[in-house]
């Protein structure tokens, strides 16, 4: 029953719903009423989503469908920043320095070496992930709002280095991106439809390895770390790898969105990269639900589309829209969009039970 | 100052090596921590025997946590040598002296609240099989090491919580877990710190309990106020006032020594029995 309940454990977050499970029968565990409400139905849920995100473009003009893959993108950015935020315990602003990196990255080899995608996302991670070790070597000595500052510094000295930095077109930013080829020689993806499904391709894998983070080892000691470093040096554990590792894989996935971003737009700039971008991916967390994965994803999607649609329909008053979201999210929803989701669950499956 | 208990405690000490091999797995060498001038603790030797039940005891302010937090490693020594297991801890950190497992609790029971109970004794399981930052989950591994975690978890008695977030225990069974946390560690000796503080009497009971339970090859090593507790757990007790070692012995060697009943009652004329009935 024991190896049947870890394999079933269902949640990304896997910050279990506060569910009492003190006057359940241990063998309902494997009754099918748990099972289709913990296994069945998340599954079901997932799927209907995936179909939808990967249908998109057969239904969506090229202009809403470039709207859904910097969503996508930037989804993933936020992903990364709740790595560090929501689940280590490290509140950051600079995940937009990797994102950057993956994105110059990409484009650079794009122009230069190769268009082929996948030899691109390789690079823009790797940029990343080592930019993000020696970064992270000194970020994650300090903690709270001390790397908070920390990680502004970091964010704001790439965006200086490329806004000045010829080779990736200074302040006019890099243009002339070719468009993302599959397989040498192949057709390049110049359709809205095709360059997004190879942004919701990088975006999910992405999150399959946020996912498996989250389940392994290093997710539990992430969360350790979040919730008592103290305690974490008392059962004989340095927390200073794990945060390290756990800046390095969230720079990783930063990257692997940049590439994705510079894929749909082929045109990168230091504005992406800029204060603003940093500060929206921290709200996006807040806003979806510190600490799980599909929760700061919603919270990005969200964002993208007040900031970049909705503001059309009001005047391009897009960010006051935006400033008076998080006021009402954060009286209304303090735990964020999966955290209301978490209340109403737990209160049903007390009925049931 | 000088007591008989601790006369014949000097003389086991002469008959042993220094370097504390053997049948003591603790050993504290001429321990002193000094705040600027003030001396928290004051040249304290001591010995605890392997599979012993060791109880610290003192009036407040006598220095017990901060002779506990040095042999934890939480602080550095001014001077004198901690031996563990035949091997000079001094120079080692908390985190280094948890592998080596020298493991300690907090007297605020310090867990990880945003985990489930499962999740916590995990985490500590995790730590002893030695893949803490593995970053990819393996069914077959994680299976051995929840298997591990729920058999820590049952052995103090919270089996039927172990998907009930932390932060949703109770204290009792909060020290409950701490418990299980710390037996994840593979610990050879355990340092209590006032581990019953702030317990309900059926809580104290029950942690109680889970105590006398552990494994004897589980030195344990409790800072307690509670001398009900003291005198249920503890087959030898050290006494510390002001700084300094003034017994160490059985129970019933402390509950008779002078000096004991001077710290604690300020004078020795009083004919009042100082520790009541042992339970």
């Amino acid at each position: 029953m024991e190896a049947r309940t870890v394999r079933d454990d269902p949640d990304a977050g896997a910050d279990v719903d506060g569910e009492d499970t003190k006057t359940r029968d241990p063998d309902r565990d494997r009754g099918w009423s748990s099972r289709s409400r913990h296994v069945v139905l998340p599954r079901v849920a997932l799927g209907v989503v995936l179909l939808v995100l990967a249908s998109l473009p057969l239904f969506l003009a090229p202009y809403p469908i470039g709207l859904a893959g910097r969503m996508l993108a930037f989804a993933l950015l936020v992903i990364s920043v709740d790595l560090l935020t929501g689940v280590t315990g490290m509140p950051t602003l600079g995940q937009v320095a990797y994102f950057g990196t993956g994105a110059y990255t990409a484009g650079l080899v794009g122009i230069h070496i190769t268009d082929n995608g996948f030899v691109q996302v390789a690079a823009g991670v790797g940029a990343a992930a080592v930019l993000a070790l020696f970064t992270g070597a000194i970020a994650v000595r300090t903690s709270g709002i001390v790397f908070l500052m920390v990680t502004l510094a970091i964010g704001e000295l790439v965006h200086q280095v490329a806004d000045s930095l010829s080779v990736v077109g200074a302040s006019n930013g890099l243009a002339g991106i070719p468009a993302v080829t599959l397989v040498p020689g192949g057709e390049p993806l110049l359709l809205a439809g095709y360059v997004y499904w190879w942004v919701l391709g990088v975006f999910l894998v992405g999150l399959l390895v946020a996912y498996l983070v989250l389940k392994s080892p290093l997710g539990r000691s992430m969360r350790g770390v979040r919730d008592g470093e103290q305690r974490l040096h008392a059962i004989g554990q340095h927390t200073y790898p794990v945060k390290l590792a756990a800046y390095v894989v969230a720079g990783g996935i930063a990257g692997a969105a940049g590439t994705a971003w510079v894929a749909q737009t082929r045109f990168f700039s230091p504005g992406d990269l800029g204060f603003d971008v940093a500060a929206f991916a921290l709200l996006s967390v807040v806003l979806g639900g510190a600490g799980t994965l599909w929760g700061p994803a919603i919270g990005a999607a969200v964002v993208v589309l007040v900031r970049d649609w909705l503001s059309a329909y009001v005047d391009g008053k897009g960010a006051l829209m935006l400033g008076v979201l998080f006021v009402v999210a954060v009286y209304t929803l303090p735990r964020g969009i999966a955290g209301a989701r978490w209340r109403r669950r737990s209160a049903t499956g007390r009925d049931t039970a | 100052m000088e007591t008989q208990v601790r006369h014949r405690k000097g003389h086991r000490m002469t008959s042993t090596s220094a370097a504390g091999a053997g049948d003591d797995i603790l050993v504290l060498e001429e321990l002193t921590l000094r705040y600027g001038a003030l001396a928290a603790v004051d040249h304290v030797s001591l010995r605890v025997r392997r599979g012993g039940r060791h109880a610290l005891i003192g009036p407040n302010g006598a220095g017990k946590s901060s002779l506990f937090s040095v042999v934890a490693g939480t602080q550095r020594a001014t001077e004198g040598t901690v031996f563990f297991d035949g091997q000079d801890v001094s120079g080692l950190t908390e985190v280094g002296r948890a592998r080596v497992g020298l493991v300690r609790t907090f007297q605020h029971s310090s867990l990880f609240l945003g985990m489930s109970v499962l999740d916590n004794a995990r985490l500590a399981v995790e730590r002893a099989e030695g893949s803490p930052k593995r970053p990819w989950p393996n069914p077959r591994r994680d299976r051995r090491i929840t298997e591990a975690a729920l058999r820590h978890i049952g052995s103090v008695g919270l089996t039927d919580r172990k998907e009930a977030l932390c932060g949703a225990l109770s204290h009792g069974e909060r020290r409950q877990l701490e418990v299980g946390l710390v037996l994840a560690c593979n610990p050879s000796l355990v340092l209590f710190d006032e581990p019953t503080a702030g317990m309900s009497a059926a809580e104290t009971e029950r942690f109680s309990e889970v105590v006398e339970s552990l494994p004897a090859e589980i030195t344990t090593v409790v800072v307690e106020h509670d001398l009900d507790v003291v005198f249920r757990l503890a087959d030898r007790i050290s006494v510390l006032s002001a700084g300094r070692l003034i017994a160490d012995g059985t129970p019933e060697e402390v509950r008779a020594d002078e000096a004991v009943r001077e710290a604690y009652l300020g004078k020795p004329r009083s004919e009042e029995p100082l520790f009541g009935t042992v339970a």
